[in-house]
């Protein structure tokens, strides 16, 4: 019975075999992948990454270059349409294609360094608030209530009346917005984590107060931070979005979604693809960052962890 | 001149109500290669006492001494700089829940190292050496895999080891232990006082205990203060404490030990410490005390002198028995 015993054999190998524990990187993996739509959803953002990294090779055509003779172009695959267009083009002849492409990159770069600043200056802020009692974390906690205390869109709006619109004012104007989300959240965080008992024993240990806020504290409040900035990159897009819509955020020729929407919105009727396309490019992107988003809250978070 | 050096130290809390006084003028010495045992109930501002003489207090808190010296350094007049070059390498504290004093995001060797490199400024070889060094010294075996552990990846006992490892990376001069065995089990408790006590002896340290255990204050003080609702009531060594206790709190927390219990039931202590809107206006345990009489009631209790062990009270007990009561027949305490 050799056949018999080959398997068994062959599972008492593998078993003498030891087996490594897993790493950080992949354990956090595991845990990130077992939510299948947040996999989708990680493939999707790779994708579009890569797309807004390598726009210069990959799009057909540049993004402003107008074809005159060839205005209002359906997709290839509709009637009437042409080869060289694949997603047709818009009311003054721009390629569709090349356009969307180019404005992954204008989308992701919004969404990223809204996050990144925000979070950066909430972090300090937050932590500042934490520690410092009396009239500086009343002052900033205030601010910050007076700052939530108005319409999301109307503060954005406002911010960008006043500096004027233009790309980057529209990301001033979006971090101001997201900046009491991530204020709250570290002052919470760091609060709860300040009265732990690590702390006092870092300042047995002699450190400062400095030292504490962002090498003691900080890195234990830095999970929900993550998912919360994970979670804002989809709206800070859909914000700025909303702002090249209502035509105070990048400026006509820039191929940016939401501009791009506001340009096209008279020929809904004869030409619909022209709003469409920018429109769904919009969805499929911040639907795949939130799927992201809450695969890692799932990942990150230690109560749904199993182990 | 003594390590620790405390006289009247009063800590006034803020809060809500008003002043709230932790600690009413205690005064406390402590000597190299001494250990000093703070027993009380909860609530009797032992962690509070050692916490303003490490400066740990929120900003709520006022600290005020007549002498509060270590080493023979003024900590009141300390500007926060030289505090923190002090405390944590001359003075060390060990905490009472070790799961929760280490930091969860970093390493067991990377704790270590921490004030390795600002205190002492050893190299990045050496802090390792020396953390190995430390591990070894506290117990916990295979050092040199262990640096590389997380703090949940150790059990309670193994994080009190490691807790005690950082208190000694520095050879402090003092250690105060607040509670250090109370959230481990009993087996584990010994091990961990025994550690505490045969590294307190190799390198004469200064040891502060903070507990209301009087087990573990048995087994490992020389001399004990005991505290009630932030006044200290009594001190002794810690033989004659427990032969012939001098105030009425104290005879009753011995006599509440189940070791010396006689009869079918535990003798307890009825009522609870005082708190902020029920403090007796003169002696502070005067509602508890079976001695109690209407000088207890309005007459605020005298120091008494070494003989009677320092105690806080009109009738100080000598065997059991209440000197210059007015009716101090049967009135033994139980034990």
């Amino acid at each position: 019975m050799p056949a018999d015993r080959m398997p068994a054999e062959r599972t008492a190998a593998a078993m003498v075999e030891p087996k490594a524990p897993p790493g950080p990187f992949a354990a956090f993996f595991r845990d990130f992948s077992e939510n299948r739509a947040a996999l989708v959803g990680l493939i999707l953002l790779g994708l579009l990454v890569f797309v807004a990294i390598f726009a210069d090779f990959l799009a057909p055509y540049s993004p402003i270059e107008q074809f005159r003779e060839f205005t209002r172009i359906p997709p290839a695959w509709v009637e009437g349409g042409n080869r060289a267009f694949l997603l047709g083009t818009d009311e003054i002849g721009r390629d569709m294609l090349s356009r969307l492409i180019f404005g992954a990159r204008l989308s992701l770069f919004i969404g990223l360094s809204v996050v990144v600043a925000s979070m950066a200056v909430g972090i300090v802020l937050g932590l500042v608030a934490a520690f410092a009692p009396g009239w500086p974390s009343i002052v900033i906690m205030r601010a910050m209530d007076v700052i939530l205390s108005v319409p999301s869109l109307l503060l954005a709006i406002v911010i960008v009346a006043i500096i004027g619109p233009s790309l980057t004012n529209t990301i001033v104007a979006i971090t101001v917005v997201y900046l009491p989300y991530y204020v709250r959240l570290v002052r919470a965080s760091a609060m709860q984590e300040k009265t732990r008992d690590y702390v006092t024993a870092a300042r047995v240990g002699g450190a400062g107060t400095l030292r504490i806020m962002f090498k003691t504290v900080l890195p234990n409040c830095m999970a929900p931070i993550i998912v919360q900035a994970a979670l804002t990159i989809s709206n800070a897009i859909l914000e700025a979005a909303a702002l090249g819509f209502l035509g105070l955020g990048a400026q006509p020729p820039s191929p940016e979604w939401g501009a791009m929407l506001a340009s096209a919105r008279e020929f809904l009727q004869s030409a619909p693809w022209i709003v469409t396309e920018p429109g769904l490019a919009i969805l499929i992107t911040v639907l795949a960052i939130n799927l992201v988003g809450d695969g890692l809250r799932d990942a990150l978070d230690p109560k749904m962890r199993r182990s | 001149m003594p390590l620790l050096e405390i006289s009247d130290l009063t800590v006034d809390f803020k809060t809500g109500g008003g002043q709230f006084r932790a600690v009413d003028g205690v005064s406390l010495t402590v000597d190299r290669g001494e250990i000093l045992a703070i027993v009380g109930e909860s609530g009797s501002g032992k962690s509070v006492a050692m916490l303003a003489v490490m400066g740990l207090l929120p900003w709520t808190a006022t600290v005020t001494a007549r002498t509060l010296a270590f080493d023979g350094r003024d900590l009141l007049t300390l500007t926060p700089r030289e505090r923190r070059r002090l405390v944590g390498k001359d003075m060390a504290m060990i905490f009472q829940e070790p799961m929760s004093s280490l930091n969860p995001c970093f390493t067991v060797g990377y704790q270590i190292g921490e004030s390795l490199k600002v205190h002492l400024g050893l190299s990045k070889s050496e802090r390792r050496q020396r953390s190995i060094e430390l591990l070894d010294a506290v117990g916990i075996p295979d050092p040199e895999r262990r640096l590389s552990a997380f703090p949940h990846q150790l059990s309670g006992g193994m994080s009190q080891r490691v807790m005690i490892a950082i208190a000694l990376a520095c050879r402090p001069k003092l250690i105060i232990a607040d509670e250090p065995t109370t959230a481990l089990d009993v087996t584990i408790q010994a091990q961990i006082l025994e550690l505490l006590v045969s590294l307190q002896r190799e390198t004469d340290t200064g040891l502060v205990l903070i507990t209301h255990d009087m087990g573990v204050v048995a087994e490992t003080a020389e001399r004990v203060s005991v505290h009630y609702a932030g006044q200290k009531i009594e001190e002794q060594p810690v033989a004659p404490l427990f032969e012939d206790p001098h105030h009425p709190y104290t005879a009753a927390l011995l006599a509440a030990l189940p070791e010396r219990a006689t009869g079918k039931r535990l003798p307890s202590i009825p009522g609870v410490v005082p708190g902020q809107f029920d403090r007796p206006p003169a002696c502070l345990f005067e509602p508890r005390c079976r001695f109690a009489t209407e000088r207890c009631r309005t007459k605020a209790p005298p120091r008494q002198g070494a003989i009677a062990g320092f105690a806080l009270c009109h009738y100080p007990l000598t065997h059991g028995r209440p000197i210059g009561h007015p009716h101090p027949e049967g009135r033994e305490v139980a034990a």
